[in-house]
């Protein structure tokens, strides 16, 4: 085979089997049935896709939806670092058992995880009851669906902060602690800068898988019309009433949103490994 | 990490308070909802708990999430190997959009996931009255399941592949090919025993997402009992029937599973880290 336009030579056999199975199964799998939810929602006018996206539950539903995404997004950046500067910098008895517990959001199926906070956090669980004496309700209220979205996007920020601060160079510390910086501004002057990007970058991940979560929510949130129903769950709600349309529009709004929060992510990480070459 | 001087830049005091602070909000939002799960499912002791399990339903739920995962693994399996060997091993034009779009269905919503194929294949959908006329179920059928499955779980063994195959380089097969190897002999004798501890982690990942998969497999499931409920979506009915220390029991089977993934998960990492540093020791090897 000799070198073309679309490809360089090489010696290796099955570059046309290979890339063309792939291309196939990614097709049939994901680009073809992907491209149905444009093509049915493309298949509305506009002034009724507009009403879709815009009537008042769908609305309410993009305040929490963001907004809870938002908050546990936020929540996640500031435990996640401290977790992750305790796991990089400390020593303590069970650190590995504790390191390995972080990424359980990622294993834990997401029904399991919503049942096991729905029921810590009802009125008569063992956190619900406590927190009930100070007047404060989470489950089947816009809290839980708070605290069911810091459980989904706890492992992000700690995975994409941790190994930076293990990177840290402890050189850099001494150099600037030497030269009298206290140690509040060795920290933010000469730590957190080296840490930014991947802060983040972890934040943003957070945020994204947040959007479009489900299984955890929808048990700890009680799916109350205009006051706990996340987007996803109206799109579920949608399909039970056969309004595939009216589904699709939702779903291209959530598409576009994760699509923008994605590139967002791209171009950090394009930044961040620019600045660590630089560096 | 080692070398003691290092730690002592933080003073005890607030070492202990972050480590505490640290420890609090991951007991809160982790071990808690875990121990949960456990204490919840053997509330009622064990014989309830072995009652709520060994039941036609559970079992036939755990049947259908064991052929639905098993399917998905295989077949992502054959593609990400494949979508790795073109990828990797060969340079071409639109590299980067394919390995983006491989990436996609992480970007999606679960329950995007199972829209898009009820919109396909549902009674309504675009294949909808061929089906209908030929009398065969995709949604609200086993096939369904399988398919969304499939989507929520397809990139994890390529984009474990692809960096690792990539750093690798095209010698060790050059010099097979050249040796007289056929391509199938340079696949299985040499690429893949190179790449053997990534491409079980990203099968472990994959395993483990796709026996606990809920939103997609809700949206084209139907919910019928017995026949098309997978663990997690067994879980949910039996929540909803205020039956929970037989929803607990289930879900403490995909609990105990997410335990043994993260195991499983942190030795591989070891494993992955062992490679990737001699790789990076010596090159040429």
């Amino acid at each position: 085979m000799r070198s073309n336009w679309f490809q360089r030579h090489s010696i290796l056999p099955g570059f046309w089997p290979s890339l063309g199975s792939s291309m196939l199964y990614l097709s049939l799998v994901v680009l073809i049935p992907l491209s149905a939810i444009f093509l049915k929602s493309a298949s509305m006018t506009w002034p009724r896709f507009r009403s879709a996206v815009t009537a008042p539950d769908v609305v309410a539903s993009y305040k929490l939806t963001f907004g809870a995404s938002l908050g546990a997004a936020v929540v996640n950046a500031v435990f996640g670092f401290l977790v992750a500067w305790v796991l990089a910098r400390y020593r303590f008895p069970g650190k590995k058992l504790v390191d390995a517990l972080v990424d359980l959001p990622f294993a834990l199926p997401t029904a399991v995880a919503g049942i096991a906070l729905t029921s810590l956090y009802s009125e008569n669980g063992w956190i619900g009851r406590r927190l009930a004496v100070w007047g404060i309700r989470v489950a089947f209220t816009p809290l839980g669906v708070l605290v069911a979205l810091i459980f989904i996007g706890l492992p992000f920020v700690v995975r994409s902060v941790q190994p930076v601060l293990e990177d840290v160079d402890r050189e850099l510390e001494d150099a600037a602690a030497s030269l009298g910086a206290n140690r509040w501004q060795v920290f933010s002057r000469v730590i957190f800068p080296l840490v930014r990007p991947a802060l983040l970058t972890g934040f943003a991940m957070a945020f994204a898988r947040a959007l479009g979560e489900y299984g955890s929510v929808v048990f700890i949130s009680g799916n109350m019309p205009m006051r706990t129903q996340i987007t996803p769950l109206l799109i579920v709600a949608k399909l039970e009433q056969y309004d595939y349309a009216g589904a699709a529009a939702l779903a291209v709004v959530m598409l576009l949103a994760s699509f923008v929060l994605l590139l967002f992510i791209n171009i950090l990480g394009a930044h961040g490994r620019k600045y660590m070459e630089a560096r | 990490m080692n070398g003691g001087r290092s730690y002592a830049t933080d003073p005890a005091p607030l070492r202990w308070a972050l480590t505490a602070a640290a420890l609090g909000f991951l007991g809160l939002f982790v071990a808690m909802p875990l121990a949960e799960v456990f204490g919840q499912a053997l509330e009622k002791g064990w014989q309830a708990y072995w009652a709520a399990i060994d039941e036609p339903d559970a079992l036939s739920a755990i049947r259908l999430t064991l052929l639905a995962s098993g399917i998905a693994v295989i077949s992502n399996l054959t593609f990400g190997v494949a979508a790795a060997w073109a990828i990797a091993k060969f340079q071409f034009r639109g590299k980067n959009v394919l390995v983006t779009l491989i990436d996609l269905p992480f970007a999606v919503s679960p329950v995007i996931a199972g829209l898009i194929y009820v919109l396909v294949f549902g009674s309504q959908g675009w294949f909808g009255g061929w089906l209908d006329a030929h009398d065969i179920r995709i949604i609200f059928a086993v096939p369904g399941i399988v398919l969304a499955t499939v989507f929520v779980t397809f990139p994890f063994v390529a984009r474990e592949l692809i960096p690792l195959m990539q750093s690798q380089g095209n010698d060790e097969e050059e010099a097979g090919l050249s040796l007289g190897a056929g391509g199938w002999q340079v696949l299985f004798r040499i690429t893949l025993p190179n790449i053997k501890w990534s491409l079980l982690y990203g099968v472990i990942l994959c395993t483990a997402r796709a026996m606990g998969e809920f939103g997609a497999v809700s949206v084209v499931s139907g919910h019928i009992r017995g026949l098309t409920n997978t663990m997690p979506l067994q879980v949910e009915v039996l929540y909803n029937e205020y039956n929970f220390t037989a929803a607990f029991a289930v879900a403490s089977l995909l609990a105990l599973l997410a335990l043994v993934t993260l195991a499983a998960k942190s030795f591989l990492e070891w494993k992955v880290r062992r490679v990737h540093s001699e790789l990076e020791a010596n090159p040429e090897a």
